[in-house]
């Protein structure tokens, strides 16, 4: 899955004078108040921090009340999701105008109809909503399948992805997996025909090569007798 | 074929064969709000137009146009958009369900939860709608209505609360903006049904489905409602008696109006003060006690349910964080009392001991650590169910920490600088006016009250006795004298209630002052507090000594008199006072009267002081400043 990535920040966290008793709990809530927005300044959604506090010295800001700033360096879990990468959800709710996929569980997509491949037909099957494909019939999705989707457009403020089923690298994500295990196979054992059948006509060429070299030989003989029958 | 057929409804009948797949009606309904960024806006005004009409005046086929309608918009919900479909938008969420049938109400819940999940734009709109349904219109609150809404309410909110939860699961981070709208929407200032229902809505969530999600939250909600309530009402608002008179006394002053109002007025009247102290007519009185018994009915189902242990955990830290900081809250802190009350060995002792931590802490601000010892002496004082050894256990720790900090202190009386200290003694003498009597009778105990460091800490320099309320300090000096516990015969307070010294221990919250568990003035929700609540004419004092050899014969009596009256109270053998069963109290009345538990006209102290009062009961401070 792509849109997650890992950033070193280096950050002074200001605190109210109140929290001076106990720095590293206030830290840890002002840490905490960043988790699941999004952040233009780390360029992404913070879902983990890790934080080292470099120093028990605190620089004082004089004001009315003072602010005292900790530096920290912390390693931060990001997620920025950008058009066209890669995601994988869980499927929720599936009806006929829409796929409902929630993602690393905190945060939702939707999939329109328009936004799905031609091959993907909504049919339900023994009272269960599914989507099916007509070329691979193995090729489902419904409530509960780990999807694979590509993202169309994310909204920063609800966390919300407008996703997309349209490549072909797309849909059911073990089904996707499996497939192309197979097409690997499969292209590896097209390829060993092919190379057999290679051999085999160097094979060919190399017994007609023979053959052709047995021939100028009797040839030669041939003509070496005729020469001492002549001769 | 949803906008044609909204438009033609007259020729409904007409048309009534004909069939069209919900996916058909989908794709009209989004043909009609895409033409809108085409400039052909006839199909799309239609559609608002029936969405527009009243619920209530709506025929049978209007419904099912209405329902079709809706259906399809669910079907389409990918198209609408916010900037050419605000009226559309506007007009969805503005619908009541209140206003509709179960049909029109399972789908426009429908094309509420299908619009939250389809873009994150809509989340807080379809919540805000949601939370909105939590109460009815205002025309439901006629008495003619009472009926419809009574049908209406299990409709509607069992509907509405399965929505939320269904917005939970295809909007992960729904629940957090749920707390925040449900925060911003309380209707403090509405009427009483409303903010009734609206709490009832936030307990269901508390321990419906959601209640991992935002349980903690709407219990921290609610606490924080009857704390805004609280102080909404005015200390002028609960009567203000004669300030020359003890604490104590104000207490047994009620009780004898409690006794001549029941000849007149059988109204179940709570046990220690009259019918005149209740706060009635007080419309922010009367909307707090509704909602205090909501949540005393509804910890009684978290411990009906076993989970009241982790609920009281949430309220704890919401006490701590709001109840606790609060300027003398009147009720609210009742919630922690009831809730300790129905599982003193676990809630009782755990608040009794955060209290006492949050004491002995330096930690907190001095304020808070004297308004957690008020609280802390109050409640040691008023639970009935605590037990004796457990209440000596706690004051043990409190001597021992003013022990310790008078070994550490020197210099003369300064109330100010040392207002923790002198709390902490306050506190001492204040659960000991109420408590010695039965610790004096366990033996056991009255050995560990002897051996604790008292009268180090009394006759210190820093001299409490001279500092802390004189009404208590002389009652505490009356009762301790009697024990043997104590004595001392420099002081005379000459029956003052409060003196400057306090005062200025007390500081503009005036928290020398502050007895937060004093009784309790709502009506209604009185009930659940009652039974487990010391009123101080229940208390057996050490200076009733005196009387035991006629008392004894004299109780019996009484308490036959009383089972026979249907009102009473039994003294149990280490004195402390137990109630009969409810059916004894309600009604309680004369039995101050008959008992001769304390005596209906006796001073505290008149015996050895010659008119001497005493103290006891939630009171405003009499001083300006802190008004």
């Amino acid at each position: 899955m792509e849109g997650l990535k890992v950033s070193d920040a280096k950050m002074v966290v200001y605190l109210h004078p109140s929290k001076a008793r106990n720095a590293s709990l206030a830290i840890f809530r002002e840490l905490s108040s960043l988790l699941f927005k999004f952040n233009e300044t780390f360029d992404g959604v913070v879902l983990a921090y890790e934080v080292n506090i470099l120093s028990n010295l605190a620089k004082i800001l004089p004001t009315i009340h003072p602010y005292f700033g900790v530096r920290l360096k912390a390693k931060l879990l990001l997620f920025n999701p950008k058009p066209d990468m890669l995601l994988e959800g869980k499927v929720v709710k599936l009806g006929q105008q829409s796929i409902h996929i929630i993602f690393l569980g905190f945060s939702s997509a939707t999939i329109i109809l328009e936004d799905m491949r031609e091959e993907f037909r909504y049919r339900v099957k023994h009272g269960k909503e599914v989507y099916v494909t007509a070329s691979h019939k193995r090729h489902i999705i419904e409530v509960g399948t780990i999807i694979r989707f590509v993202v169309k457009s994310f909204e920063e403020e609800v966390l919300h992805i407008s996703g997309s089923l349209l490549p072909a690298h797309t849909g059911n994500a073990r089904w996707l997996d499996k497939n192309v295990q197979e097409s690997q196979a499969d292209s590896t054992k097209k390829r060993k025909e092919s190379d057999r059948s290679q051999i085999l006509d160097l094979k060919k060429e190399m017994v007609k090569v023979e053959t052709y070299a047995l021939k100028t030989n009797n040839r030669s003989k041939k003509s070496k007798r005729r020469r001492t029958n002549d001769s | 074929m949803g906008v044609q057929l909204a438009a033609e409804r007259a020729s409904l009948a007409e048309i009534g064969d004909v069939n069209f797949s919900d996916l058909e009606l989908a794709y009209h309904v989004k043909d009609a709000l895409r033409s809108v960024s085409l400039g052909d806006r006839d199909s799309y005004d239609q559609l608002v137009g029936f969405l527009f009409e009243d619920g209530e005046r709506l025929g049978s086929d209007e419904v099912a146009l209405l329902v079709t309608n809706l259906n399809a918009l669910s079907g389409a919900v990918s198209d609408i958009d916010f900037v050419h479909h605000g009226s559309l938008l506007d007009c969805i969420f503005n619908m009541s369900l209140w206003k509709h049938g179960p049909d029109v109400m399972d789908a426009l819940l429908e094309l509420i939860i299908a619009l939250a999940a389809s873009s994150g734009k809509y989340v807080d709109s379809c919540l805000d709608m949601l939370v909105r349904n939590f109460m009815p219109p205002g025309y439901f609150l006629t008495d003619a209505k009472q009926r419809t809404l009574a049908r209406k309410k299990g409709q509607v909110l069992d509907r509405v609360h399965s929505a939320l939860k269904d917005i939970a699961e295809l909007v992960p981070l729904a629940p957090l903006r749920l707390e925040q709208i449900i925060k911003d929407r309380v209707p403090i200032f509405n009427k009483e049904p409303l903010i009734v229902t609206y709490v009832e809505n936030m307990l269901t969530l508390e321990s419906g489905a959601m209640r991992e999600l935002v349980g903690n939250s709407m219990l921290v909600e609610v606490v924080n409602t009857l704390i805004d309530l609280d102080v909404e009402i005015g200390w002028d608002d609960i009567l203000l008696d004669d300030s020359s008179k003890g604490i104590f006394e104000m207490e047994l002053d009620d009780e004898e109006g409690s006794a001549d109002d029941d000849e007149t007025d059988n109204f179940e009247l709570p046990r220690g003060f009259s019918s005149q102290k209740m706060l009635r007519g007080n419309v922010v009185a009367e909307k707090l006690d509704s909602l205090m018994v909501l949540m005393f009915e509804h910890l009684q189902d978290c411990y009906d349910s076993g989970r009241l242990v982790q609920v009281f955990e949430t309220l704890l830290q919401s006490f701590q964080s709001t109840v606790l900081t609060a300027y003398k809250s009147k009720f609210a802190q009742f919630v922690m009392f009831y809730a300790c009350s129905l599982d003193p060995e676990n809630c009782g002792v755990t608040f009794a001991n955060r209290l006492a931590d949050i004491f002995e802490s330096p930690v907190y601000a001095q304020e808070w650590r004297m308004s957690a010892v008020a609280y802390l002496a109050s409640y040691l004082s008023r639970a009935k169910f605590l037990s004796a050894s457990y209440i000596v256990n706690i004051l043990e720790s409190l001597a021992d920490w003013c022990s310790s900090y008078c070994k550490i202190q020197c210099g003369e009386i300064n109330p100010k600088a040392h207002r923790v200290f002198y709390a902490g003694c306050q506190a001492i003498m204040y659960v000991l006016c109420f408590r010695m009597r039965s610790i004096l009778g366990v033996p056991r105990l009255k050995s560990q009250l002897f051996l604790m460091p008292i009268a180090g800490i009394l006759t210190h320099p820093l001299n409490p006795l001279k500092v802390c309320l004189p009404s208590i300090v002389e009652e505490f000096l009356l009762q301790a004298k009697v024990a043997r516990l104590f004595s001392c015969s420099e002081t005379d307070f000459n029956g003052l209630l409060e003196s400057e010294l306090s005062r200025a221990f007390g500081g503009l919250e005036r928290l020398d002052m502050f007895f937060p568990f004093d009784p309790y003035l709502l009506k209604k929700s009185d009930r659940f507090i009652r039974p487990n609540f010391v009123y101080w004419s229940m208390v057996r004092t050490t200076c009733d000594d005196d009387d035991d050899d006629d008392d004894e014969g004299s109780i019996d009596e009484d308490i036959a008199q009383d089972r026979v009256g249907g009102n009473g109270m039994n003294i149990t053998e280490n004195g402390t006072a137990m109630s009969f069963d409810e059916d004894y109290l309600d009604g309680f009345g004369n039995s101050m009267m008959q008992m001769s538990i304390t005596p209906k006209n006796y001073k505290f102290g008149s015996a050895l002081h010659g008119g001497m009062q005493m103290p006891s009961r939630i009171r405003p401070s009499t001083s300006p400043e802190s008004l």
